[in-house]
């Protein structure tokens, strides 16, 4: 039996966890709204310049002389996949879940006998070199950003693309969490390159219209390719900012209400071991008086 | 009497602007091109530079320093979709 001193310690060790787990909670809060603001922001852009792409993309054939990042380079070899993660841990199974599928996609890759790197943004998909040791083509660190701008999404994008047209990887695939609710993040895989155009989007954006285009479509769609590629990294890092602070705002109510639990099970135990301490010194009283 | 021109910039992080205008001047990578009400339908790329707003007819333009994007015109409007506007 635990002595009332170490219990009593024990006690108060595991209410100042609670204080801060729940601090965490709140401050998690606080964040997830700010981030999801900033994710529905950035909604109108994202669904115009998709609406463009399509209506571009239906008019320019698709040819060995269109730019490489739509068609692609001919091959399907080597793989890129892009891991978005945070910064920080404490937050439920937030960045496992996101390595994770990682790990699938790559081990499936490797059964088909592709070459796979790998491509971090954020801290915590560093486990990957634990399974994959030197495959870790290069990091974005992200450790400096509070909110995440489009400057990083596109810092993170330029990287890639000149890795692209290096000649270094032929596909490319986007790792994140997509955001469904406080409690639901969902790990997304998503193809960034070649970009893959939805096929017939272009029907319902009125394309029928006669558009002049300045300079030709072809220039257009060749500017337009690297910044779509960079919205979608931009719009992920986005959903990945709002799904960790929902994930952590999860953990931290858990980590709160178990800590809860652990108080009442401890302070039982120390007020029983208190009693027992005062039955005992009553009975060696009594029989020590008796005995005169 | 002219209809007014409903205009919108919309850089990756927000909807920064959303107005119904007289005129725009945006600064096309092949020149600086107008746009009013009834415009034909047009997509240009846009080169950095001050796009000009003119709120009506003969008012002094409000400008704003866009960086990198492009403009949309069709039935709806002005779209520009700026990579980054810069704040005076």
């Amino acid at each position: 039996m635990a002595s009332l001193k170490t219990l009593k310690l024990r006690i108060g060790s595991v209410k100042s966890t609670q204080k801060i787990t729940k601090a965490m909670k709140m401050v998690a809060a606080a964040k997830l709204r700010r981030a999801q603001e900033a994710a529905i922001a950035g909604r109108p852009y994202a669904e115009r310049l998709e609406q463009v792409m399509a209506s571009l993309a239906s008019k320019v054939a698709i040819g060995p002389s269109s730019p490489r990042l739509l068609a692609g380079t001919g091959k399907n070899d080597r793989h890129l996949l892009v891991v978005a993660t945070s910064e920080r841990g404490l937050a439920g199974a937030f960045n496992s879940n996101i390595v994770r599928a990682a790990r699938r996609k790559a081990d499936e890759l490797i059964a088909q006998g592709k070459s796979v790197q790998f491509y971090l943004v954020g801290r915590k998909g560093r486990p990957i070199n634990r399974f994959f040791p030197k495959m870790i083509a290069g990091e974005h660190d992200m450790s400096e950003v509070k909110t995440v701008s489009f400057a990083d999404a596109k810092a993170v994008t330029d990287d890639i693309i000149r890795r692209y047209e290096a000649g270094e990887f032929d596909v490319a695939h986007l790792f994140y969490a997509k955001f469904q609710s406080a409690l639901v993040q969902t790990p997304t895989v998503k193809q960034i390159i070649p970009v893959p155009l939805a096929a017939g989007g272009a029907a319902t954006t009125g394309a029928s219209a006669v558009v002049d285009y300045e300079p030709d479509e072809e220039q257009i769609l060749a500017d337009l390719l690297p910044r779509n590629v960079a919205i979608q990294i931009f719009g992920a890092l986005l959903e990945n900012a709002a799904s960790e602070q929902g994930s952590r705002m999860t953990a931290m109510d858990n980590a709160t209400r178990n800590a809860g639990d652990m108080i009442k099970r401890l302070s039982i135990q120390y007020n029983r071991a208190r009693q027992a301490a005062i039955t005992t010194e009553l009975v060696e009283i009594i029989s020590g008086a008796e005995a005169l | 009497m002219q209809m007014p021109l409903h205009f919108e910039l919309v850089t990756p992080e927000k909807l920064y602007r959303s107005a119904d205008v007289h005129m725009v001047v945006v600064p096309g990578s092949e020149g600086e091109f107008g746009v009013l009400e009834g415009h034909a339908p047009f997509m240009s790329t846009v080169k950095d530079g001050d796009l000009s707003i003119y709120p009506t007819a003969g008012a002094a333009p409000e400008r704003i320093r866009i960086e990198g994007g492009f403009a949309e015109v069709n039935e709806r409007g002005l779209t520009v979709l700026a990579e980054r506007v810069i704040e005076a």
